[in-house]
C-alpha cells in the first residue's frame, strides 16, 4: 500500500490514477495518524518552498514524517517539490525544509554561454549516478517530465542518485537511506513514471 | 532538452473538433478514445480547449475533464470558460497540470497573478490568439477570434509574463487547421518578447513546419489537424510522430 500524502499543495490525483493504473494499492493520507501508519508515502507537492512547508506545518505532519523515516525506516518518494522540501531549505523561501537530505535549492541561472528559459519544462533523459531499487531496469530512453525553477544542490554528492542537464548538470533524483527524491514528475512520465512507481510499490523498511 | 511537441484538441459539446481559422467545427472522434491513443504514442503533453465553454459561460466540463485526467499519463493542460481561482483549483484537483487562459484575459488579466499565486507560475498559461491585417499589422484577438484587443502581441504577453504566467501560447488564427505552416514571424516575434517558454499553435501541416517554429525561437510546438488528419482527403487518423521521427527532426 502507498500512502499519498494530500495536504493542499498540488494535486494527487494523477499520482493516484497512476499507481492504481499500474496496479499497486494506493490511497490518500492527510492526518498525523495517517502517516504514523502508513508503509510507505509519497510527498508530492507543486508550488512554492515555504508554501509547501508551511502547509505540512499547519497540518501537525512535520514531526509524523521525520518520526516514521527516522524511527522505522519508512520508505518516502518526493516528487518535484517535495523532493526539494526533504532538503534543508532552497533559495525560494526562508523556512527549513525536512533536512533528510543537506543541502540547498538553488535557481536555474541563464547566463550568456548557456541561455536557458526558466522553468525547466520539458522531457528530460536522466543519468543513474549510482545504483538503488527505484532506477533498476531503466528502460533504454527512459525520459521524465519536469517542471521546475529550483533544483536540489546536495551537500554530500553521493547522495545524488541521478543527474539531468539544463543549462548546467543538476539532480535528477536525490537520496539517502529511505528517503528517495524525484524533480521529475514521475506520475506523467508515462510508462518511465509507471516502472518508477511500481518499484516504490516494492520498497520496504 | 528536445522541444515538446503536443497536440491542441478541441472539446465542442462533449466531443473533439477541428476548425480552420477558428470556424467550421468538423466532429472527429471522442476525446477519451484520443487521450487512450495519444498515451500509447506517448505524447509529450496534450491540451484540451473547450471552445464553448467561455462563450456560453457555462465554464469547464469538470465531470469530463476527470474522465480525461484519469486517462492522461502525460502533462494535461485545459482551457476555456476558467473565470475563476476555485475553478483553476477544482481542475488541478482533478489532475490538471495547467490551466490555459484566453479570452478572460481581456476583462480580468489579474486572473493570471491570482492563479500563479494560488497554483505556481508553471500552471497558469496565457493562451493568445492574434490576427493579421491587410497591412501586416498583428493584433491580439478574444472571443474565438472573433474581438479585436488592438494590442500588439509582444507587448501583450509581456504584460502576461509579468503577471505571472509561466508559458505562452501563440495561435494564429489565420493559420489555424489550414496546414500551412505557422506564422514564423509572429512565433519569433512573441518568444523574443518573453523570457518564459512559448508554445508555437495554428497552422502546422508537417514535422518541417514545427521545426520551423522552434528554430524561430518557441519552446515547444502545438498542433491539431497535423495529428488527427492523415493524407489530402483530411481522413480522421490519431497520429504523433515516434521517439526516432522526434530525435531525427529536433536534433
Amino acid at each position: 500500500m502507498i500512502s499519498v500524502l494530500e495536504y493542499g499543495v498540488g494535486n494527487i490525483g494523477s499520482i493516484l490514477n497512476m499507481i492504481r493504473r499500474a496496479g499497486h494499492e494506493c490511497a490518500p493520507v492527510g492526518s498525523p495518524e495517517g502517516v504514523a501508519s502508513a508503509e510507505r508515502l509519497i510527498l508530492p507537492g507543486v508550488g512554492s518552498f515555504d508554501f509547501g512547508m508551511r502547509a505540512l506545518a499547519d497540518r501537525g505532519l512535520v514531526e509524523p514524517i521525520k518520526e516514521a523515516v527516522l524511527s522505522r525506516g519508512m520508505p518516502l518518494l518526493g516528487v518535484c517539490l517535495g523532493m526539494q522540501m526533504l532538503c534543508e531549505g532552497s533559495d525560494e523561501g526562508t523556512l527549513p525544509g525536512l533536512g533528510f537530505i543537506a543541502g540547498r535549492c538553488r535557481r536555474f541561472q541563464s547566463t550568456p554561454e548557456h541561455p536557458i528559459k526558466v522553468p525547466h519544462m520539458g522531457w528530460s533523459s536522466i543519468r543513474p549516478t549510482r545504483d538503488h531499487p527505484l532506477l533498476a531496469d531503466l528502460a533504454p530512453r527512459s525520459r521524465f517530465y519536469f517542471v521546475h525553477s529550483f533544483h536540489a544542490v546536495c551537500a554530500d554528492p553521493a547522495d545524488r542518485l541521478a543527474a539531468a542537464d539544463y543549462g548546467i548538470e543538476f539532480s535528477a533524483m536525490i537520496s539517502r537511506g529511505p528517503v528517495v527524491g524525484a524533480q521529475f514528475h514521475p506520475e506523467k512520465s508515462h510508462r518511465f513514471g509507471m516502472a518508477m512507481l511500481s518499484r516504490f510499490a516494492g520498497l520496504s523498511p | 532538452m528536445r522541444p515538446r511537441l503536443l497536440p491542441i484538441l478541441l472539446l465542442s459539446d462533449g466531443g473533439l473538433v477541428k476548425t480552420v481559422k477558428f470556424q467550421s467545427p468538423r466532429y472527429v472522434g471522442d476525446p477519451i478514445n484520443a487521450v487512450r491513443i495519444f498515451n500509447e504514442k506517448e505524447v509529450d503533453e496534450i491540451a484540451f480547449l473547450d471552445i464553448d465553454a467561455h462563450r456560453t459561460g457555462q465554464g469547464p466540463n469538470f465531470a469530463l475533464l476527470a474522465d480525461i485526467a484519469t486517462e492522461a499519463f502525460m502533462p494535461f493542460g485545459y482551457g476555456g470558460g476558467v473565470r475563476t481561482v476555485e475553478q483553476a483549483q477544482r481542475l488541478f484537483g482533478l489532475g490538471v497540470e495547467k490551466v490555459i487562459l484566453n479570452s478572460v484575459l481581456a476583462d480580468d488579466p489579474d486572473l493570471v497573478t491570482r492563479v500563479a499565486n494560488s497554483a505556481g507560475s508553471q500552471s497558469v498559461v496565457a493562451s493568445i490568439d492574434c490576427r493579421r491585417s491587410w497591412l501586416g499589422k498583428y493584433s491580439v484577438h478574444v472571443g474565438g477570434g472573433k474581438r479585436s484587443l488592438g494590442r500588439d502581441p509582444a507587448e501583450y504577453v509581456r504584460e502576461m509574463e509579468r503577471r505571472g504566467a509561466g508559458e505562452i501560447v501563440i495561435n494564429s488564427v489565420d493559420r489555424d487547421g489550414t496546414m500551412t505552416g505557422y506564422d514564423i514571424e509572429l512565433v519569433g516575434e512573441v518568444a523574443s518578447a518573453v523570457s518564459i517558454p512559448v508554445v508555437a499553435a495554428g497552422g502546422a501541416g508537417s514535422l518541417s513546419d514545427v521545426q520551423a517554429a522552434i528554430k524561430a525561437g518557441a519552446s515547444a510546438a502545438a498542433a491539431g489537424s497535423l495529428f488527427v488528419f492523415h493524407g489530402r482527403h483530411r481522413a480522421v487518423l490519431i497520429n504523433y510522430p515516434n521517439p526516432d521521427e522526434l530525435d531525427a527532426i529536433f536534433r
